[in-house]
């Protein structure tokens, strides 16, 4: 079966004064129906802009500078704004870290959820307000018809993701792209969010680009899972094989950096340094100034992709495991 | 044995939103409307020994950040006392009150929030050292550049303003500027939740690093689980306002007693190399200005019954070294002396 989304080469500069900075550089990836893929990165690594960039929201000075997105098997790079604004939030959705972000804030939600609904198809008032009365129970809003006429700011932090949640649910996407959705949630609230998204997702078989920067919500929630670093994808694999067997420097050191109980009075992991500003992008491969393992030819060429395993594929010079023979 | 180098005795703290006008002219028709009072914190006695990193943790409204401010001696207590070194802070005088201040500080969340921009990070550091005198105008340049460097910092950076930093440097500063008054007592209020994974990691390892070279005490506050159990001995839950459980880092994380803290423990996510089914506790947290009566947990609580509802359960030993609030743990041992 044709994955969902496709993407290839997919690059994302922004122009400035010094020239064009490109915060995504050659990423591919993809995602089937009911799949989840975690795409895992620190700030400034292009997590987010790639987000951005399946969905037509790259503004200026940013633009797609190359590569594909295959979506349903069509390109969506070039599309007008016109057609991309009737994909999304039809076939294509996205949920942010700040829901305040996406709803109007003085707007009542029935007024906002009918609006996505009849922006996209014609149907009765009546069908569209019952519509959005079942998002909103889908997604565990206790008492859900009297909450569709209140204001999002009557509403509490995680009440207010799943407003967005539903609202981007509401026309049965093919594709939606969370971006850091449960980061400001208190581990409680995460974790309901959490588990709404699974069952809704085993219900409608959306297929959900997770972007995060914790591996461990990731770790729980997604199939495969992308490690980005410097607007490249460093590794990518299934979730089992990425964490148990990291083969990129990169991905070693953000696990070891993550706090748990058996290293308790064991100094963490460390990567030594700080992830670089879009505009000091080292030549070479992007993490090398921070890597223990680098050499000179890691400063000089960007390593290229090589596999480790079934779907598991890393791009470094100095594995931390030997590739498969090709 | 010695005195805590920290003692919170039965420490609370409210705040009030007085009546506006309206509500006021309201009253005189005999409306009948009274103030709103919060209780941030409510009741909280904490004891942290010499050179003990305690971990507190909470969800956000649960008062975790107002007690790290009494602790710190930037907020005054409503009620209770709070002890350094075995005296009680209202009590001191002008000059020991200054020294008990000098000897816990703060570190804070937001670096770039809680250091002047238009300050040189040599200046941020410097500044409070000299002004207590505890060094002079001839050694604050060394002085400084010990303190950047015991932190990590490069002295040759000590001239740059905090925007000129990445975010773990800023974090370094704010490290470096608490130590420079020499404090035996750090309180860190979510002092690496601003920071990516593998900054947290190196921000971590010198919390830790610095606790062995200085013999710190660290209060050390925190949303992330991950983070507490992995630098606190000891780590307290808080659920609105009140400590519910208290324990070893290792009993807390083995054997957790209060319903609020198994609940947490199972909901924080791990790295771990499959799917799993994520459960969720029902509920949000309760308005701090209504909080539900008895016990603040028991409407989220799948074990709640009546009792729950109307008595306050107060902290109490259920094995050596931990203590829970919760009524659950008199019906068990009822009914195993029934038995």
């Amino acid at each position: 079966m044709a994955p969902v989304l496709e993407v290839r080469d997919l690059t994302v500069v922004f122009d400035t004064d010094a020239g064009p900075l490109a915060a995504v550089n050659g990423v591919s990836l993809s995602v089937g129906r009911g799949e989840v893929l975690g795409v895992v990165g620190e700030s400034g690594s292009g997590k987010s802009v790639t987000g951005l960039a399946l969905l037509g929201l790259v503004d200026p000075p940013g633009r797609i500078a190359g590569g594909s997105i295959l979506f349903e098997g069509e390109d969506l790079v070039g599309r007008s704004e016109h057609e991309m604004r009737r994909l999304r939030g039809a076939r294509i959705a996205m949920i942010f870290q700040d829901p305040m972000s996406t709803l109007h804030p003085v707007l009542r939600i029935d007024t906002q959820m009918i609006e996505a609904i009849e922006a996209h198809e014609s149907v009765a008032p009546a069908v569209a307000r019952g519509r959005a009365l079942a998002a909103l129970e889908r997604v565990g809003i206790p008492s859900a018809a009297e909450r569709l006429a209140a204001y999002p700011h009557q509403f509490s932090g995680g009440m207010r993701q799943r407003v967005a949640i539903a609202t981007a649910l509401l026309n049965r996407p093919a594709l939606l792209v969370a971006d850091e959705p449960t980061t400001a949630l208190d581990v409680t609230i995460q974790a309901q969010i959490l588990a709404e998204m699974q069952a809704l997702q085993a219900e409608t078989g959306t297929a959900l680009i997770w972007i995060t920067h914790d591996l461990s919500v990731v770790s729980g929630l997604a199939d495969r899972v992308a490690v980005m670093y410097g607007g490249r994808i460093v590794e990518t694999g299934p979730v089992a094989a990425v964490i148990e067997r990291p083969v990129h420097p990169y991905t070693a050191g953000l696990i070891g950096s993550v706090p748990s109980r058996n290293r308790r009075g064991v100094p963490l992991a460390q990567i030594r340094g700080h992830a670089p500003a879009l505009a000091q992008m080292p030549p070479g491969c992007p993490f090398h100034p921070r890597c223990e393992r680098a050499s000179a030819l890691c400063a000089r060429t960007m390593p290229s992709a090589a596999s480790y395993g079934p779907a598991h594929e890393a791009a470094c010079h100095h594995p931390l495991a030997l590739p498969e023979a090709a | 044995m010695s005195a805590p180098a920290l003692a919170l005795d039965g420490v609370s703290r409210r705040f009030v939103k007085p009546l506006d006008l309206a509500e006021r002219a309201a009253n005189l028709l005999g409306a009948g409307r009274r103030a709103q009072v919060v209780r941030a914190v409510d009741g909280v006695s904490l004891d942290v020994a010499p050179g003990e990193v305690l971990g507190l943790v909470g969800e956000s409204g649960c008062g975790k950040s107002t007690l790290a401010r009494i602790a710190s001696g930037i907020m005054e207590p409503s009620e209770g006392a709070v002890r350094i070194e075995g005296a009680n802070r209202a009590g001191l005088g002008r000059e020991a009150r200054r020294r008990a201040d000098l000897a816990v500080q703060m570190v804070f969340q937001d670096p770039m929030g809680s250091l002047n921009p238009r300050m040189r990070a040599g200046d941020i550091i410097g500044e409070a050292p000299l002004v207590h005198g505890i060094v002079g105008r001839g050694e604050l340049a060394d002085y400084v550049a010990g303190q950047m460097r015991l932190v990590g910092l490069d002295p040759a950076l000590r001239d740059r303003y905090p925007h000129q930093f990445s975010g773990g440097q800023r974090a370094r500063i704010g490290i470096a500027r608490a130590l420079a008054v020499k404090p035996t007592i750090l309180v860190c209020d979510e002092a690496t939740a601003a920071l990516d994974v593998s900054i947290q990691a190196q921000v971590l390892n010198l919390f830790a690093e610095l606790r062995r070279s200085l013999g710190l005490t660290l209060l050390f506050v925190s949303h992330d689980l991950g983070v507490v159990e992995h630098i606190s001995d000891r780590v307290a839950v808080m659920y609105l306002g009140r400590i519910v459980e208290e324990a070893t880092t290792d009993a807390l994380f083995a054997r957790p007693n209060h319903p609020y803290t198994q609940a947490l423990l199972a909901e924080v996510p791990r790295l771990e190399a499959r799917k799993r089914r994520f459960s969720a506790l029902k509920g949000e947290l309760p308005s701090p200005l209504a909080p539900p009566p008895g016990c603040h947990f028991h409407p989220r609580c799948p074990h709640a019954f009546d009792r729950c509802r109307i008595e306050r359960p107060a902290l109490r030993e259920v094995a050596p070294g931990q203590r829970a609030a919760c009524h659950l743990n008199d019906e068990a041992t009822r009914s195993s002396s029934r038995a």
